[in-house]
This record gives C-alpha cells, structure tokens and sequence, in this order.
C-alpha cells in the first residue's frame, strides 16, 4: 500500500482552488478565440473581447475571474493501493478549501442549512465525489461551479421511445429557457441513462472534460457535435444578447439503463468553465 | 478599454429617457450594490413606510455580491449576478425612486412595465468579466448589514463603468431584438 499523507492532500486541494478561480484552462481560451473568428454579432465580438481581457486581468494580478468562486465540487479517483496516513481523506479536501477560499481572497457562497442557513464563511463543505479505481495514485479533480449556471440545470426521466431525437430536443429546449442566465457562451454537460442520481452526477462530470475532447464512442462524438451546431443556431448568443456563439461545447455521458427508464440530465457551465486537476 | 456614451449617477429621466436599447454606456459616479438578502430587507423597509439605509434618488443599483478585497485594492472581483432573482424587488426600489439596475440576464414579470412607468432602464456587464468590471471601481464604502457579508450593501464609486442598455425605458429589450436577429432555422 502506498501512503498519502493528509496535509499533502490539502495542499494540493488549497493550490486548486485558487489556481483554478485566477487562471482559466488553456481549452476554454483557444475555445473563445475560435468563436471570435465566426461570431457575427459585433455587440457579441465585443462581449468575447472583454472576456478573455477579464481572463487576462485575472491571470496577471492573480484575482478570481469571477466574483462567483463557486461551490467546490470534486471528483476524486482513489487509487486501491493508496492508504490515507494521519487522517480522513474528506476532511483533508474540506480542509483545503478552507485554507484556499480563505487565503485566496475568493468568495464564500455556502449557507450551512438551506432553509434555515447561515454562511458557513469559508466555503466548505465541498461536494465530493468518490471513485475507487485500481492503483496507487490519487487523482483529485475539481470545479468551482457558479451558481448561476448551475440553476439553469434540469434532470427528466423521458421513455425509451422517445429515444435519442427526445433527448437533442430536450437538452436544445432546455438551452434556450435557460437563454442569457447561465453567463453564455456556455459549456452544456448532458448525462443519459444509469438512475436518477447518477444520470445528474454524470451531466456535471463531463464538465471537467476539456473543451473540444469527444465522447470516445464515435456515435456520441457525433452527437455532441449535431448539439453544439444546433444549439448555436438558437441565436442567444455572448450573454444572451444575441449572436451564434451560445455554447461552446457540448459534453455527453452515458452509462447502462433500466429497460423501463431513460433519464436525461442537463448541467451547464458558465463560459468560466473553470477544472484543474491534481495527481497525488 | 471598452467605449460608449459617458453618464453620471444621479440620473434624471431626460438621461434615461436618451438611453435605447443595444447604447454602450460608461458609468461614472456613485452606484449600490445589492441582491438577494439586501433588496428583501429594502422591500421590507419600504413596506414598513421607513427609509432607506441610502438616498435612492435617481441612482442605480448593482447586482452584485464581490470576492474579498486583497490587501490594496479597492474591491475584490466585482461582476453582476442573475437579475431575475430580483424581479420581484426591482419595480418596488423603481417606484421608491431608483433610475435603474446593473446586472446579467434578462429581467422579467412587473419590470418592463416599472421601467416605462417610472423611466427607468436595466443595464447589463458582463457576466464573469469581473477582474475586469473591478477596475473601474475607484471607492468602496459599506452602507448597510455588513452581517450580509458579501450580500452587504456598498456604494461603489466607479468610473467609466462599461455596461450596454438591454433593456429601456420605453419597452426595448434587447434580450429579444437581439437573440431574433441571429437565430436560424
């Protein structure tokens, strides 16, 4: 067994948070770029202008992109070789994000009961997802999710029949409500099949794919491609103001299904589409 | 840096009624910060017949809840949250006097019909953009429930603050003009 020690893990979760709320991933930069080259709506340009300006901003005086640093939400990969030393693994991550919301100057966005709550002040608890995989290695992945992009969110249990033509115009009709809300341009992550539960956690983790990766199966691939066209044909464009870039990328996962269900889920993502990981 | 058409806070209606729809403006001079928490508390206040923590006259209110300032500035990040959540308070601080709101996304139920009754105007930011919109902040000045940590409300005082009119004081909405104008088939 390999042995990780907690305070490592915490560092590495406190560096992510701030890395991750100051400097924007490289896809998200060549993705808005792209889009100035077939943008046509000058106020949209403009819009994607400022964008990378902000980004740039961030990056240099090393400041938080958006005020929204959003919920800590990890994914992580434990390794059935790796053993925890001198601690509990979700107690070294919440840890981190205390130390990286607070040193980081980044915002704390956490009530403590979601009626009756009062801010937690330093951002914990994350929402962590746990995945045990083979090896020895720990692989940390996470993403600050803004709450804007995150209401624009939607889960439906569709019928079988109303197969994959059901689901394109379910996840379009759902882009459109969602119009200028969720801060576009924006990143679409759809989960289809598992349970209810699962088919949600899967829309949010094909948000920490990079933008331009593809579903590995090519039936997919396409599909993901035949949304994102569709979807930018809406017209919501940069901030909902009208113009072709909506969405940036489209992001499908699957998994195996009840023979009576089909869910659908729908998770969007800010053009601050913010992912880092770290391997421990 | 972003161009556009200057004002200053206060506004009178005879700037708000020159503001149309798709007009990229730079704001100068005192503006209030404010979202969820703040504007119920406002709401009950004006309910109650008792005044507000601040002269709303004339002036605009920003939906914004900023990141914590680093040592040195003047503000953290400092971009606009989702207007809509504030469909509800808006037209209520409208008729109290306020000229209009800053903010992202379109703004629904009474508001249109506020803005036209009471001659005011919703202007967007950029959403995110935030790094950005703070730099044109120059002073930060807490008026109000700093328990409402960054919910507290803040006179910000700006310069050239880049925003565009999206939606105006005679029903223009640039949420629908625009996105009609680039949709297909």
């Amino acid at each position: 067994m390999r042995q990780i020690q907690v305070k490592d893990i915490t560092k590495a979760v406190r560096d992510l948070c701030i890395d991750a709320n100051y400097n924007i991933g490289q896809d998200v930069i060549d993705a808005l770029k792209k889009s100035l080259k077939t943008e046509e709506s000058p106020t949209g340009k403009e819009i994607i202008e400022q964008i990378l300006e902000n980004d740039k901003i961030a990056q240099e005086e090393q400041v938080p992109m958006c005020q929204d640093t959003g919920f800590a939400v990890f994914f992580v990969d434990m390794g059935d070789q790796v053993c925890i030393k001198d601690g509990n693994l979700f107690k070294a991550i919440n840890e981190g994000v205390k130390q990286g919301y607070t040193e980081g100057y980044l915002r704390k966005s956490i009530l403590d009961d979601p009626i009756k709550g009062k801010n937690t002040g330093d951002n914990t608890p994350a929402v962590i997802h746990l995945n045990i995989v083979s090896g020895d290695k720990l692989k940390i992945s996470f993403a600050p999710k803004g709450g804007g992009s995150e209401n624009m969110s939607e889960i439906k249990m569709m019928k079988p029949s109303d197969g994959i033509e059901g689901i394109k115009k379910f996840v379009v009709d759902m882009v459109k409500r969602s119009g200028s809300n969720p801060c576009p341009p924006i990143v679409v992550g759809v989960g289809i099949g598992g349970t209810f539960e699962m088919c949600a956690q899967m829309a949010k983790k094909s948000l920490f794919r990079p933008i331009g990766s593809r579903n590995p199966d090519p039936f997919y691939a396409k599909v993901e491609e035949e949304l994102l066209e569709e979807i930018n044909k809406s017209g919501i464009g940069p901030q909902g103001l009208g113009g072709r870039t909506t969405a940036l990328d489209v992001h499908i996962e699957v998994f195996p299904r009840h023979i009576a269900s089909f869910p659908a889920a729908v998770n969007i993502n800010c053009h601050a589409a913010r992912h880092k990981e770290a391997i421990l | 840096m972003a161009e556009g058409k200057k004002i200053t806070t206060p506004l009178t209606d005879e700037v708000v009624k020159s503001l149309k729809i798709g007009d990229k403006i730079l704001i100068s001079g005192p503006i209030y910060t404010g979202r969820d928490q703040a504007h119920k508390k406002m709401v009950d206040l004006l309910e109650k017949g008792e005044k507000l923590p601040f002269d709303v006259k004339g002036q605009l209110i920003y939906y914004v809840g900023p990141s914590p300032a680093k040592p040195g500035k003047v503000i953290g990040s400092a971009g606009p949250t989702t207007s809509g959540r504030m469909n509800k308070y808006a037209p209520i601080l409208l008729k109290a006097g306020s000229k209009g709101m800053i903010g992202k996304g379109e703004m629904g139920g009474e508001v249109p019909e506020a803005l036209k009754k009471h001659t005011g105007v919703y202007l967007a930011t950029v959403g995110g953009a935030a790094a950005l919109v703070a730099k044109s902040v120059v002073a930060n000045e807490l008026v109000a429930w700093p328990e409402l940590g960054a919910e507290a409300v803040s006179k910000l005082t700006v310069k050239d603050f880049p925003a565009i009119v999206v939606q105006d004081s005679y029903g223009g909405n640039l949420y629908v003009e625009g996105v009609k104008k680039y949709q297909r088939a």
